[in-house]
């Protein structure tokens, strides 16, 4: 029964102390990983289609007489470099520096240009050669699965430009550190989906 | 590194060594199923089992290099919600391809 409340520190105003500003950043990040094992799941039904559906092809052409796996190395290689370009950026931006966070930020992106500039590339092949998504339940799981990976590098992307605008505008400051940190989180997340996806479409498609 | 370190709910931060140490294995962990591949060397046994091998261990070198996953007790609830999702996952594609491949067997067997 003790009604008497601690009296207020000093400088208490009411609102939202830096301290717990800065738990409410971790916070969003936590969330936003929270969303990233969502989007895992996502992937995982996707995958689980694929698995499902790969060996029907319906009198398509079949996948093993089209993957090229010297290409996919290609874009492997392009989608790993960017992960770790990303990480440099992170590192340039702890550091306090704005010219190597964007430096690295613009070499990312340009990376992942490379990446779906392939990746459509590829598409456009296969469509060609009889592979298109509506030519079989084998194919129309192929492209749901990368096309849906494909549109998360995209949508990194647009969201990379959006975050320069803003660190130009507002320099690295928290709300920009932690827009950061979720980007980063994201971008190294599909590097991750990208190995299941040369691992279990590409690899084993072609053994 | 500065003041940064920890952020409650988030990943802690690297350095330069952590991400090109993280690098060099994803590369050679990625090398080596498509050499395995590309060359036909290996049986399809040994290759299948390389292959899911060298993914796994990709998946945990970026983990770990690239999203500085560890075993704090900062990082507890990271690690718990990512083991969670393993299980959902897991339960997912296993049930699926088990559930699918059974579909498949019954209806060619003409029931």
């Amino acid at each position: 029964m003790n009604t008497a409340l601690p009296a207020p520190p000093p400088g208490y105003t009411g609102h939202i102390s830096e301290e717990h500003h800065h738990d409410y950043a971790g916070d969003t990040v936590f969330g936003f990983w929270i969303y990233i094992l969502s989007d895992c799941v996502l992937f995982a039904t996707l995958f689980a289609v694929f698995a499902v559906l790969q060996h029907n092809f319906a009198g398509s052409i079949e996948a093993s007489e089209l993957f090229d796996l010297s290409y996919v190395a290609g874009e492997t290689a392009l989608l790993l470099l960017s992960s770790f370009t990303f990480g440099m950026a992170m590192l340039g931006a702890n550091k306090g520096s704005m010219k190597a966070l964007l430096g690295w930020l613009g070499v990312t992106w340009l990376l992942g240009a490379g990446f779906l500039y392939m990746e459509v590339n590829e598409f456009v092949h296969f469509t060609h050669e009889g592979a298109a998504a509506w030519a079989s339940g084998a194919w129309s799981a192929f492209y749901g699965l990368i096309g849906t990976h494909g549109l998360h590098v995209f949508a990194g992307m647009v969201w990379m430009i959006v975050l320069v605008g803003l660190l130009v505008r507002d320099g690295i400051s928290n709300e920009n550190r932690t827009r950061l940190m979720c980007l980063s989180l994201f971008w190294h997340f599909l590097d991750i989906i990208w190995i299941c996806v040369f691992s279990f479409v590409f690899l084993m498609g072609a053994v | 590194m500065s003041h940064h370190e920890q952020h409650a709910g988030g990943a802690a931060h690297g350095s330069v060594k952590e991400y090109i140490v993280g690098l060099i294995l994803s590369v050679v962990l990625t090398a080596i199923p498509f050499g395995v591949v590309m060359s036909g060397a290996a049986g399809e046994v040994v290759s299948i089992t390389l292959i899911l091998l060298c993914a796994v261990a990709q998946v945990m070198v970026q983990l770990v290099f690239f999203l500085h996953m560890n075993a704090s007790s900062e990082q507890a609830w990271n690690t718990i919600s990512a083991l969670f999702s393993v299980v959902l996952v897991a339960i997912l594609i296993v049930g699926s391809i088990w559930i699918m491949n059974h579909l498949n067997h019954n209806m060619l067997m003409g029931h």
